[in-house]
């Protein structure tokens, strides 16, 4: 179950990943672009290995996703949603892991209310594990397919000025983000209201922008994020009008910008709240490429770990370049 | 080199009584340049359009773990519906077979062609599946510890085959 793949045994976050192995997966997603515009959008890649979808919270796109991309790979899937199952009944972490591991899977992809959690699951079985979103930590998918959807659209990510807009403290996407864009090159700033930056960001060589006229100023793209309802309640924000009113993205506002920016929106949106729908299904507007994306970029990892023992690649390649 | 894709061009033609129905497949990566280079001699011999595709076949390997810690996928097109065609594969080295097993597997994916030829610059021997082909360029012998190195003027700035014993 030991891999030598260029990414190692699993795919906990972008912070502790190299430019080039994050280059690799963006290099790999491309041709499987491809696959799901065939007749038959399906390569037997991963047949005869079994993946796990285990989400102990709630995802449509991002588990659907997982889930077409396992399939169009040939691979076995099961999902485990963490109602209806024994995780209600009491059972712990780990057991639930190793209880599936017993039944011989060979992946399991984690969505997990607690930061860690995919690394904590990672150390303890013999499984790949993939992270499809652990608390306030990382969101790795989501970050790759937001930078292959900026690299499509504009031939590069280095130099480009990316701002993320929104609730960057609660975020893992914007957290995945962060690490990816400043480990490819990109300028990076955030957007929000104060009460939703985290601390010593500027730290890290991010900008701050207080207000979305100036973010609108320097941007190349705005990555719109997710206004999480419940922060009203907790007191982060005044209302969710007020908020529209002066963090929103609206048409008006992009006017004022001297280039076209890209919009991009990790989803579910909520319009008229941080994106008006105008915006959302406007020309500048690189939403659905994203989803379209996060297919491809999840067949990437889900090959790139699965596969890729050194010994026999060496031993294949003695044979001469082609078999 | 080029003699060589000569006589496998008018070998196809005779193949496939013409270009009706006539597809070139070439196998990433030197496979595509070959192909594309085949069909331009066909195309100039005689004055139809020859239609060629690309195919990756790594997602079709019988063996995930010899692809490598860091495998490269190349691009896969075709055009359009194969079923009725008359698909030629051509690839640079004909060895073990395995190749050419996972790019039939691949083509069934893209229809039915009528017929399915082989056609390879180099044929090595060294087969592990009952495979062969229909057209070579040259025949090699060679051991398994030996290498043939195909190299081609698009990719690799000059053409020639080398056996690197």
């Amino acid at each position: 179950m030991t891999s030598s793949s260029i990414l190692g045994k699993d795919l906990t976050g972008l912070e502790h990943m190299t430019p080039e192995q994050i280059r690799h997966i963006l290099d790999t997603a491309e041709p499987f672009k491809e696959v799901s515009e065939r007749p038959i959008k399906k390569v037997p890649a991963l047949r005869g290995k079994t993946i796990v979808n285990l989400f102990f919270e709630a995802s449509t796109r991002t588990r659907i996703s997982f889930e077409f991309a396992e399939k169009r790979l040939s691979a076995d899937t099961v999902n485990v949603a963490a109602t209806g199952s024994s995780v209600s009944k009491g059972e712990t972490l780990v057991d639930t892991a190793r209880n599936l591991e017993a039944m011989r899977i060979d992946m399991v992809v984690i969505r997990h209310p607690s930061s860690g959690a995919a690394e904590f699951l990672g150390n303890r079985i013999a499984s790949n594990v993939i992270n499809a979103g652990d608390g306030k930590h990382e969101h790795p998918t989501q970050a790759l397919l937001d930078l292959l959807t900026i690299r499509d659209k504009h031939g590069k990510i280095e130099g480009l000025k990316v701002c993320l807009v929104g609730d960057v403290l609660h975020s893992r996407v914007a957290r995945s983000n962060l690490w990816g864009l400043t480990k490819l090159g990109a300028e990076v700033a955030v957007c929000g209201p104060w009460t939703l930056m985290p601390r010593g960001i500027e730290e890290l060589g991010v900008k701050v922008f207080g207000r979305i006229e100036e973010a609108i100023e320097w941007a190349d793209v705005l990555n719109v994020l997710r206004l999480q309802l419940e922060r009203m309640e907790k007191g982060f924000i005044p209302s969710l009008r007020e908020y529209y009113r002066v963090f929103g993205v609206t048409p008006e506002r992009l006017e004022r910008s001297r280039r076209a920016i890209t919009i991009m929106h990790p989803g579910p949106m909520n319009r008229g709240v941080e994106i008006d729908s105008r915006v959302a299904d406007g020309p500048h507007s690189v939403i659905l490429d994203q989803v379209t994306n996060g297919v491809a970029v999840r067949m990437a990892v889900l090959y790139l770990l699965a596969g890729g023992r050194a010994d026999l690649a060496d031993a294949a390649k003695r044979g001469g370049a082609s078999e | 080199m080029s003699r060589a894709l000569q006589r496998m061009a008018v070998e196809i033609l005779e193949l496939a009584h013409g270009t009706d129905d006539l597809v070139l497949i070439g196998i990433q990566r030197r496979g595509v340049e070959l192909a594309e280079r085949i069909a331009k001699l066909i195309e100039r011999e005689e004055g139809a359009a020859v239609p060629r595709g690309a195919l990756d076949i790594t997602l079709y390997r019988d063996d995930l773990g010899t692809v490598g810690p860091k495998p490269v996928i190349g691009e896969t097109h075709l055009p359009g519906d194969l079923t009725g065609k008359h698909a030629v594969i051509v690839d640079d080295v004909l060895y073990t077979g395995r190749t050419v097993r996972a790019a039939l597997d691949e083509l069934a994916d893209f229809g039915r062609p009528k017929r399915i030829s082989l056609c390879v610059l180099v044929d090595r021997g060294g087969r592990e599946l009952p495979i062969q082909a229909d057209i070579v360029g040259k025949a090699v012998k060679t051991t398994a510890d030996d290498r043939v190195e195909v190299l081609v003027e698009e990719l690799d700035g000059r053409d020639q085959v080398d056996v690197v014993r």
